[in-house]
């Protein structure tokens, strides 16, 4: 029944590790070796947004445009109505922090093909501190009309999302970590813009992540299920267009939902599961990410820990949850 | 395009537009009178002189791009279209009308011929500067000109400065961008709200080529486009002088016309002042 292929090593203490951006600046190359309308600005972070690796290989088509994040989207915006396909990347903190009004006019509006490239996002950016730890993101980039927004589980999916927003014809926002994640997924599983995918089938409870969250949420399930608890695990690598359906699926097969994402609780990952389940299936509904609140400075994994985004932590907050409420039936 | 327009035709074109501008505002019962009547000059002189344009073919992949940074003065750039042949006359009253391809701003995917989207200040050189990087260093269009307009109130944004760097650092010589300096801005005038100060020196050290003209001589709007085409190391930056309003005496140079549409009475007076030409001819009385 489940066709998503993991990795076999997944659980292994030598589990690939990689860092998300690393699959998009792969995923980058490998689209502008296909389609020539490809071009790629960034903001004086290019080896860390990656995309050295697209300007050694296609210098002509590389644009610097210094630190003026919303310089970088307008531009973006010009290319395309040239007739270009822009990469725009920066840190998600400036890219869409800094320029989401010229996301919105110059690029949604016009619903022109420019990928917004938000690296560094999340908590995990680490000793930064909360001025780089973009929580705001997913929210402030679903809410745009025509607006696509992915968020990938591991840097082999980043790669694919990277070509398959390439191809989209859309306006497309892409959100990547700064620190190594383990590899869940293997160069089989699937990606295809707007699809969820199911890793683990359960009855007790459906625990749906994104980003580098699904890797934390197996290892919840391995703990729950130790409890007596089984957990299915939702990847939903698109936030924009949400799956639907597979959400809906799974809320229905378990009763209980609960939402984890390194991002703020409001208006991201949770917000959509929440208007959806609200409007068509209401569901017990368990929001897990920052509660409302800014980041700090700290170790990647101190951070993880401290804002209760680890897999034991999460396991924990899910217990709780499936003690206390009872599941969704369908004589509601 | 069709036959380029003489001196004399193209200041009539740009009366044109100015009857245009009003009556379309009068309609809409809201809109942006003073910028709309000061770019008329430079407007006609684009769409009926300069650009190598084909409005029947709006997509011409040969043609010269004109981008509006200053969104609210699109009352007059739709009035230069609509004469040019884009869209019918008729159309340009329903400008600001629920379901009208005449947005308030302008938008990109609603009418063929816009070349983008604005209204937020501050970013349509970025869009220009984009186009022009890509005619220049990605496609090898070196024929193709893009324009640029933008307000000088506007110039207190960020953005402005961010692509003026931009283009200069790249030399986009195909860039020829004009500032409309008509020295108001909503709250008062630009050097009471935010002094912009020397803009010629501020725009020589970004790296641009400076003209400064007088915005509604049409005869030095062609000399300036001419010699901003001719500079081929840097983009040019024209700075016109114009008179807020200008072509309605009552609205000139005050800058509560900025934001602001004229109702019937005053659409009256404005397109007598008009078609009489302030009163120096009597054969275009305004009745409607």
């Amino acid at each position: 029944m489940n066709n998503y292929p993991l990795n076999p090593d997944l659980f292994s203490p030598d589990v690939k590790q990689e860092p998300i951006r690393a699959g998009f600046g792969r995923g980058l190359k490998a689209a502008a070796e296909a389609n020539d309308k490809i071009v790629a600005l960034c903001a004086d972070l290019t080896e860390s947004t990656q995309v050295h690796l697209f300007r050694e290989a296609f210098p002509s088509r590389f644009i610097e445009v210094g630190i003026a994040e919303q310089n970088l989207a307008a531009i973006a915006s010009g290319l395309a109505c040239a007739g270009k396909i822009p990469f725009a990347s920066s840190y998600a903190a400036f890219n869409p922090g800094r320029n989401w009004e010229q996301i919105k006019t110059t690029i949604a509006l016009n619903n022109q093909p420019v990928k917004i490239i938000g690296s560094h996002a999340g908590v995990t950016v680490g000793p930064d501190g909360a001025t780089h730890q973009m929580l705001e993101d997913i929210a402030l980039m679903r809410v745009l009309p025509n607006m696509v927004v992915v968020v990938p589980g591991d840097s082999i999916e980043a790669e694919k999302a990277t070509r398959a927003i390439a191809e989209n014809g859309q306006p497309s926002y892409l959100r990547l970590s700064r620190e190594k994640s383990p590899i869940i997924s293997t160069d089989q599983s699937p990606f295809e813009i707007g699809k969820a995918y199911i890793l683990r089938y359960g009855a007790d409870v459906s625990l749906m992540g994104t980003g580098i969250m699904t890797f934390q949420l197996l290892v919840a399930a391995n703990i729950l299920a130790e409890q007596g608890i089984n957990a299915e695990v939702v990847h939903i690598p698109t936030i924009k267009p949400l799956d639907n359906q597979i959400i809906l699926e799974s809320a229905r097969r378990t009763g209980r939902v609960v939402s984890v994402e390194e991002a703020q609780i409001n208006g991201g990952l949770g917000g959509a599961v929440a208007e959806l389940l609200s409007e068509q299936l209401p569901t017990p509904l368990l929001r897990i990410g920052l509660m409302d609140r800014f980041g700090e400075s700290g170790t990647p994994a101190e951070l993880l820990d401290f804002f209760g985004l680890t897999g034991p932590k999460i396991a924990e907050k899910v217990a709780n949850f499936v003690h206390t409420k009872s599941q969704y039936h369908r004589d509601y | 395009m069709g036959e380029k327009l003489s001196i004399i035709q193209l200041q009539r074109k740009a009366n044109d537009l100015r009857e245009d501008v009003i009556r379309m505002l009068e309609t809409a019962g809201s809109g942006h009178c003073a910028g709309s009547l000061d770019l008329a000059d430079i407007m006609a002189t684009l769409y009926f002189y300069i650009m190598n344009i084909d409005p029947a073919n709006p997509d011409w992949s040969e043609r010269d791009v004109f981008f509006l940074s200053n969104g609210h003065t699109v009352p007059v750039l739709y009035a230069a279209m609509a004469e040019a042949g884009y869209f019918s006359k008729e159309e340009l009253l329903t400008l600001r009308k629920l379901g009208s391809r005449l947005q308030g701003h302008p938008e990109r995917s609603r009418l063929p011929g816009l070349e983008n989207t604005s209204g937020p200040l501050g970013s349509g050189l970025s869009q220009a500067a984009g186009y022009a990087y890509a005619l220049q260093y990605l496609d090898d269009s070196k024929h193709r000109f893009v324009y640029c307009m933008m307000g000088d109130g506007e110039l207190d944004e960020g953005n402005i400065w961010e692509s003026a760097m931009f283009a200069g650092k790249y030399k986009l010589s195909q860039l020829v961008a004009f500032i409309d300096r008509n020295n108001i801005q909503i709250d008062g005038n630009t050097e009471d709200v935010m002094p912009l100060g020397d803009l010629r020196a501020k725009w020589e050290s970004f790296g641009w080529h400076v003209l400064e003209i007088d915005g509604h001589n049409i005869q030095s709007i062609i000399d300036a486009v001419n010699t901003g085409k001719a500079i081929t190391n840097r983009p040019t930056v024209i700075i016109s002088y114009t008179i807020p309003g200008k072509g309605v005496d009552f609205m000139e140079y005050d800058y509560h016309w900025h934001g602001v549409a004229p109702n019937s009475e005053q659409a009256k007076n404005a397109m007598q002042k008009l078609r009489t030409l302030d009163g120096k001819i009597t054969s275009g009385d305004y009745n409607e």
